[in-house]
Formats: structure tokens, sequence, C-alpha cells
């Protein structure tokens, strides 16, 4: 029922949404979109993935294998990487919003400067609203509380609707069941 | 008022492009608006608002230490000051001690009251603004015409301009394409820059953290690539309890820009690390800024429960026609009114607060429950105060005020507006309602006014009594509304009088600041009302029934006249509405309409003054419905026919295409005939068709339903 909510009202603002039940189908769907994609290690179509727990158990080096998908994060590597993938760890089903503790800067990098932003989100984590979360992430734990709803967005020219200013221009969200979560 | 500030009217609304872009925006607003707020209690979600930020505001000192204090505690540098300059001072000095060259905004009002960017350009510092609205006006060399969308007057025309000139090559005006060109020109910019300034939607005294919101998402760039980040804040965005951000969070979005959240909100609780390691060097500027004065007003400390949305801009049917420039250089629209007149200074709000017709539509939409139009009233009433009534108005008051020279007058002025008459019209009539605009023909004096009228009239004797107040219009121009009425109230065995020492009921003084000589009216008023028992005191004019049911009492406390206050308050205890006293009337049995009659296609016009203060707008529909017509709702069915009272004679520039677009959206539901309950509106509305030959009639609903009486 969340998760109907969630995807709805995501979608309603140009994100998409995809679930698996295994950590195994989702990772077979991130390669298979990043291949689509068009992944590559070259500027402007190399992945960044920044340390998420889903990674956890994942053998990295098979990861690493993968031509343009990196791990290590800068700003200069952020700046020019077409992919970021992270982890947020809660969805509000009322707005479609994705949250993220990102007091570390990388979670930010990744999520900011490249064009296309996946986000993998553990099921577990969708909350209904707001208030909820609020009374569960509080700013003693973390200094950077990060909400994303959809891609960036803009209507300063003419109030005509445009996607993707200096933000990502494609919020791509993979909840995956078996992820526990909600940290 | 100024020359110059009229010749800013004229050049905006004879400019196609920005009343073009405004007008569409603010009829797809309020659609979307509604839509964004779908299951959700607004009244209650805006009381609370209120209450929170009302509690800040009486608060402020101590907010402002609780939040220094837990700022400090997680490593951010709070720095707290009433001066502006010192805020600048401040800036300059950080930047000067880190060797800062460049700078990136993100889009912040209270950067731009103090005017920051000019200040530290001049410093020989390098100000980027990455807000894409706010980047356009920086390109111009403009100030934002909107808190929320700054470069909302431009066109993707003149945007094209710019940034060819910018990038030195001829682009097209496609949107998508100018949206990518300032992404590829600001990236660079956020990467190289030394410090990022923003300002906050929130701060939250029990935590220390300050909340950001954008869509773009150059907020989060401002915040995350420089190493110092300063955010300005002015401490109305001060909240007491980090719970609360929930509650703002849930109306601010939906109420600037219709959507549920902005695409990205980053709460921020002291410094993080840079991408090098090192720890962020942040810096909290809590500006006060006039704002402790204003919470220490009683009647302006509600102004600091603004969140900044602007919907109140968005709504206004006079921002909607001229934009922002004309308001001013920082804060626009009818709050923009407000805090103009203190971050800047009372004059400068003399001529914008002129510009406010009234019409209440901004206190309906206002999340933080603000009575912006009284606000503006009493701008209005301490300019008066400080600087006296100009003499024209003066002179004009001096006349309505001594009600035998003023009814007399009107009287010399049936007749001597007789030659100017074509059928019920005349062009021009003399005195205060000389010089009136064109695009509206004006009501004939009546030959014989009401009060001359009513003593012919025959009454059976009742038991319940009615004092009839009639207000000028209808005694002077609009008798016939008045006979309708008592036939009507006689129908239900109710018997009329007509108090003659009646006089004008002070609106038209009030509303210019006049406050003395609205009182003066009130008193009148009073005596000549309550001299004899009545159950009601009737009036079929919403603009007097708001005087008399809530404007003299707020008169007479804005005056301290309390010994007033008692008798104030008994007659509107028996004032009353015509559209609610008929329901109550037919509600009870004691007054019915002929059934079954098919009368055809009618519209209804909502008075401001009957929809938004008296809160009356269904009862008329239902009665007209009940007589046997068909509604159909035209567009925008209760935005201001551009009347206002004096409004339309001071500035018929902006009347008289609010009223153009009243006819247009009375006219495209092809119904014959147009009711309403106010004869200031039927002046209004019945004029504009008149002079556009329009096959449509303007009536009072007391009209209609005294023709469809049950006999």
């Amino acid at each position: 029922m969340s998760y109907e909510q969630f995807k709805t009202r995501a979608e309603g603002v140009s994100a998409e949404v995809h679930r698996f039940v295994t950590k195994e189908a989702a990772l077979d769907f991130l390669f298979r979109f990043l291949q689509k994609e068009g992944v590559a290690d070259a500027p402007q179509a190399y992945a960044l993935w920044a340390d998420s727990p889903f990674i956890e158990g994942i053998d990295r080096e098979s990861l690493e294998n993968i031509a343009g998908l990196k791990f290590e994060i800068t700003r200069e590597l952020a700046t020019n990487a077409r992919f970021g993938i992270n982890q947020m760890e809660w969805a509000l089903a009322d707005t479609g919003t994705l949250v993220q503790d990102s007091s570390a800067i990388e979670q930010r990098l990744v999520s900011s400067l490249p064009s296309i932003h996946i986000a993998i989100v553990p099921t577990s984590g969708i909350l209904p609203d707001m208030p909820t979360l609020l009374g569960m992430l509080h700013p003693k734990e973390s200094a950077y509380i990060a909400m994303i709803t959809g891609p960036s967005r803009t209507a300063d020219i003419e109030r005509v609707l445009t996607i993707g200013v200096h933000g990502p221009d494609r919020l791509v969200i993979v909840f995956v069941d078996e992820l526990g979560g909600g940290k | 008022m100024d020359n110059a500030f009229k010749e800013s009217i004229q050049k905006a609304v004879n400019n196609a492009n920005l009343t073009g872009a405004l007008g569409k925006f603010s009829e797809a607003y309020k659609v979307n608006r509604a839509k964004a707020y779908e299951g959700i209690d607004f009244e209650e979600l805006r009381e609370k608002i209120a209450l929170l930020k009302g509690y800040a505001a009486s608060h402020l000192d101590e907010l402002s230490d609780q939040f220094t204090q837990n700022a400090e505690a997680c490593g951010a540098k709070v720095f707290r000051t009433n001066d502006p300059a010192k805020v600048r001072e401040y800036i300059l000095a950080v930047a000067r001690d880190n060797n800062v060259k460049t700078v990136v905004k993100s889009k912040s009002m209270a950067t731009e009251e103090i005017h920051l960017n000019p200040y530290l350009e001049k410093a020989g510092i390098e100000v980027r603004e990455t807000d894409l609205g706010e980047w356009i006006i920086q390109l111009a060399g403009q100030t934002p015409s909107h808190m929320v969308m700054p470069a909302i007057h431009m066109t993707k025309e003149e945007v094209s301009d710019l940034f060819s000139k910018e990038v030195n090559e001829r682009l097209s005006s496609d949107i998508p394409r100018l949206v990518k060109v300032a992404r590829e020109q600001l990236r660079p910019a956020f990467l190289a820059a030394d410090m990022g300034i923003s300002g906050a939607n929130i701060a939250v005294a029990e935590t220390g953290s300050i909340v950001l919101m954008t869509n773009e998402g150059n907020a989060r760039l401002v915040t995350s690539l420089p190493k110092i980040h300063i955010a300005l804040i002015g401490i109305e965005k001060l909240i007491a309890q980090y719970a609360d951000v929930a509650t703002i969070l849930k109306a601010l979005p939906r109420s600037a820009t219709a959507q549920l959240l902005t695409s990205y909100v980053s709460i921020i609780t002291g410094p993080t690390p840079n991408s090098d390691g090192s720890m962020k060097d942040l810096h909290i500027i809590l500006m006060d800024n006039r704002r402790s004065e204003m919470a220490s007003d009683p009647k302006f400390k509600q102004a600091l429960q603004c969140i900044r949305c602007a919907s109140c801009l968005n709504v206004c049917p006079i921002f909607r026609l001229v934009g922002g420039h004309v308001f001013g250089k920082v804060y626009t629209g009818g709050i923009g009114t407000i805090l103009t007149a203190w971050f800047d200074e009372l004059k400068k709000s003399e001529d914008i607060q002129g510009l406010c017709i009234q019409c209440g539509a901004c206190k309906d939409v206002c999340p933080g429950k603000i009575d912006i139009p009284d606000l503006i009233m009493e701008i209005r009433r301490r300019l008066v105060q400080e600087q006296g009534v100009p003499l024209l108005q003066k002179s004009i008051y001096a006349v309505v005020n001594n009600r035998k020279l003023f009814h007399g007058m009107l009287r010399a002025a049936s007749i001597a507006g007789k030659p100017f008459t074509s059928g019920k019209f005349i062009r021009h009539l003399p005195l205060f309602l000389a010089d009136l605009t064109d695009g509206r023909s004006l009501p004939a004096i009546a030959a014989e006014p009401f009060r001359d009228r009513f003593k012919k009239i025959r009454q059976p004797e009742c038991e319940e009594k009615a004092a009839f107040y009639a207000g000028c219009l209808i005694d002077f121009a609009y008798p016939e509304m008045g006979e309708a009425l008592i036939k009507i109230l006689n129908k239900a065995g109710i018997q009329v009088l007509f108090p003659e020492d009646q006089t004008c009921c002070g609106a038209p003084a009030r509303y210019n600041g006049a406050y003395e000589v609205a009182a003066s009216n009130a008193v009148d008023n009073i005596n000549a009302l309550l001299r004899e028992e009545v159950t009601y005191v009737i009036s079929a004019c919403p603009t007097c029934t708001v005087a008399l049911d809530h404007e003299f009492i707020s008169t007479f406390e804005s005056l301290g006249q309390t010994e007033w206050l008692p008798r104030a308050r008994k007659l509107a205890g028996k004032v009353i509405d015509f559209s609610t006293l008929v329901t109550k009337l037919v509600d009870e049995g004691r007054l019915s309409l002929k059934e079954g009659r098919v009368l055809g296609k009618i519209t209804y016009h909502d008075s401001c003054h009957l929809k938004r203060t008296l809160k009356v707008s269904e009862q008329p529909r239902n009665l007209l419905k009940k007589a046997g017509f068909e509604i159909e709702e035209m567009f925008e069915c209760d935005t201001c026919c551009g009347m206002g009272g004096s409004y339309s004679m001071k500035l018929p520039e902006i009347s008289a295409p609010i009223l153009q677009r009243k006819l247009r959206n009375i006219m495209e539901t092809g119904a014959p005939v147009v009711a309403m309950d106010c004869p200031g509106c039927v002046m209004q509305i019945r004029g504009g068709l008149d002079q556009t030959g329009a096959a449509v009639t303007a009536r009072h609903t007391v009209e209609l339903l005294a023709d469809q009486l049950d006999l």
C-alpha cells in the first residue's frame, strides 16, 4: 500500500521507480540499466558508487571489473561522472521523497553532480510521511539530512517546467525488499 | 500619488509580456494550489503555523539565544546583529580573512534586503547567483519581481538574449536548451567558488539546524562544494521545535508553487567534512533589521508569521497586472508592502500601499494566517496620522461627513447630471464620483433618492421591525433595490424602518486611512440605527454590512475610543446582510419563492466583502436556484471586479483591466444575467457591460428575488 503510494507520488514528479525482491535481482537490473545507458570508463560516461550497506556482502572485486564503475569518490571524479549510485535509507510515501543522512560529502557528490542518480532503497524504509521521519531522524545524529523528491527542476523561465538544472535530470529509484533498512 | 510611480504602473499594465505571463500563471496557480492541498485541512494547518510562528515571534530573543547555543555547540559560528551594515561587514571580513575571490549564492531574500551583491562586488569579490531566476536577473542588472520566481516578468526571448551575450553565441529561445546553458555555465562557478552564501527557509532553535529548500539543487551545491558556507537568516525564520519543521514543509511548497515538496530539502546542523577531509567553515548570521521592533508592535507582530511562500502575490488581482517591480526593489506584493514599510521605511510604502484594493484574496490563502489587507490598512492609517489627509480628499470627507450637505449635493447632482444622461447612465458625476475611468458607464443619480421614495411606500403594520441601512449607492443611485428589499421583507411579515439620520458608512474614509472621519460616521450611524427597537439592521451592500458589523468596532479600537464599543457591539449584533436574512426567512417558512419556475441560466459574481469577510457565498446561489434560475459558474467567480470604492477613481489604469477580465468571464458563461449582492459591483459591472454593448444584464439578487415571490 505505502509502496504503491510512494510510486505514484514519485512518478508524479518524474522519478523512475523499480522494485525487486532480492539484492541479486536489483544488481542485475542495475547492470543492465548502466549498460543500456552506455556506461564506459570515460568522462561523462562512468558511474560512481558511494559507500552503501547494499554493497556489503557483495564481492567488490567482481564489481570493479565492470568497465566504468568506480567506488572511489572525489569531487573531480564526481564532476565528470554520468551516473551516481548510493543508498537512501528512507522513502516518504505521501510525497514520493527519498531521505538520507548525507553528512558524508561523498553521498551528496554522487547524488548532485552526475546527470543520473540511482538510489537504492530498502523497501522496509518506506515511511508514511514527514512527521514520522522527523520522529526517527534527529539532527543530533545527522548533521546533513538530505531529502530528494524527483529530479532537479525549474520553472524560472516563463513558468515552463524543465527537468535537470543543477542536479540530476533523472532519478532512478530501486527498491530492494530483502535489504534490511530504516537504520 | 507620485508621478514616477503612476508611470511605472502605466508601463507595467501596458507590458503585454508581463501581464500575459503573470495572468497565465495566476490562473493556473489557483487550480494547482487547490490540487496540492487536496485531502489536507488547510484551516487546521494554518492555525498550527500561526500558533508556532506566533510563539516564535513573541520569543525572538529567547529562540535566538537557544539557536546560537545549539548551533555553536555543533561547531557553527553564529553572528547576531540588528544592523544590515554589520551583516555586510561581517561577510566581507570572513571573505577577506580567507582570501575569497569568488562566491556562489543560492537564492536569499535576506541578502537582497541588505543589497549584499553590489557591496561584495565593490570590494572586488565576484558574486554569482545560481538560482536560475536570480542568475537571469543578475545578468540583466535587475531586481527580483517575485519572492519565489524572481524572473517571472521576463520572456524566454529576453533570457536567450542575455544568455547569448554571456556565452558569445546566438542561442535560440528553446527553454530546455537555455536551462542547459545555465547548467553548463554555472557548474564551473560552483566548483571554483571559495565561499557559498545561502539564506534559509527555517531555523530551528531546539537543534541549531537550518533548513534549505530548492528545486534546482543549487542550495545543495552551494552548501557542499565551497569550503566556507555563510547562511544569512532573518530571525523571523526561527521556530522553537524540530518537529515543527514538518508543519512548515507541509505548507510552504504547496502554497509557493503548488508542489507537495520541493525537489530538495537539506537540514544542516553544524559543519560537515569537505571532500578534502577538512571541516566546513560554517557561519550563521541571525539578522534582526527591525524584526524585534515589529514583534513588539501589537498590530504588526503577526506579519512575522510569514513563511515567505508568496501566495499573497499569486492570488492578488493587482499583482498579476503590474508585477513586482512597481512595488520596489526587494519584497513585493501584499506582504512585500508590509515588509518594505518596516525593513526599509514607512515612507517608501506610501505609494505602494495604495495598490491594495482590499479584496481579501490574499488573506484567504495565507498559510501564516496573516490579515494582510488589515495590516495594509494600518499602514495607511499610520501614514495619514503622520502626514495628514491630502487636501482634496479632506474636502471630500468634509462633505461626506456632513450628511445634509452631502445629500444636498447628491440631489443637486441628480439635476446637474441630467444633460449628460443617456438612458440610465451618465459619463461623469460631480464631486467624488468625478473623473472616472473610461470603459465603464456610471449610473445616473436617481431623480428621487430612496429616502424620499421610502415615504411613499405603503407597508403593512407588523410587530417585527427591521431597520434598513441603504448606503449611498442604493439611496442615491439604485433606490429600486431598496424598494425590492422592502417588498420581500414585508412578505415575510417584517416592517422596514428607514432611520433618516443614517449617513455614509465610513468605508471611503477608512480605506483611505482617515480613521477619525470613519469614527465620526460610525457614531452618527450608531445613533441613527439604534434609536428604535428593531430585530435586524439589514443592508444590501456588503461593504456597508462589513462596516456596520466589523469596522465600526475596529475603528474605535484603533483610535482608543472605547466608550463607543458597547453600542457598536450592540449594533453589530443586529446587522445582517440581505441574502443571509432571506435564507433564514425561507428556512423558517416565513417566505416562499414561486415553485417550479424555469427562469434560465444565470451566473453569479461573488463580491469581495460578502464572500471573504462575511463568508457568504452559498446563500444567494441557493436562493436564486430556489427561485428557478440555473447557475452557470463563471471562471474566477470570486475575483474582485475592480471597483474597490474610490480605488477605481484613484487607479483607473488598474481597475479597468480587472473589470475587463471580469466581463470576459461573465460573457463566456453565455448567461444573459449576472447576479451579485453588492450595489458597488453592480455599478462597476453594469457600467462595463453597457460600454461593451453586451447583451448581459447585471442585477442585484434583491431585484431578481423580488420578482419571484410567491403571492
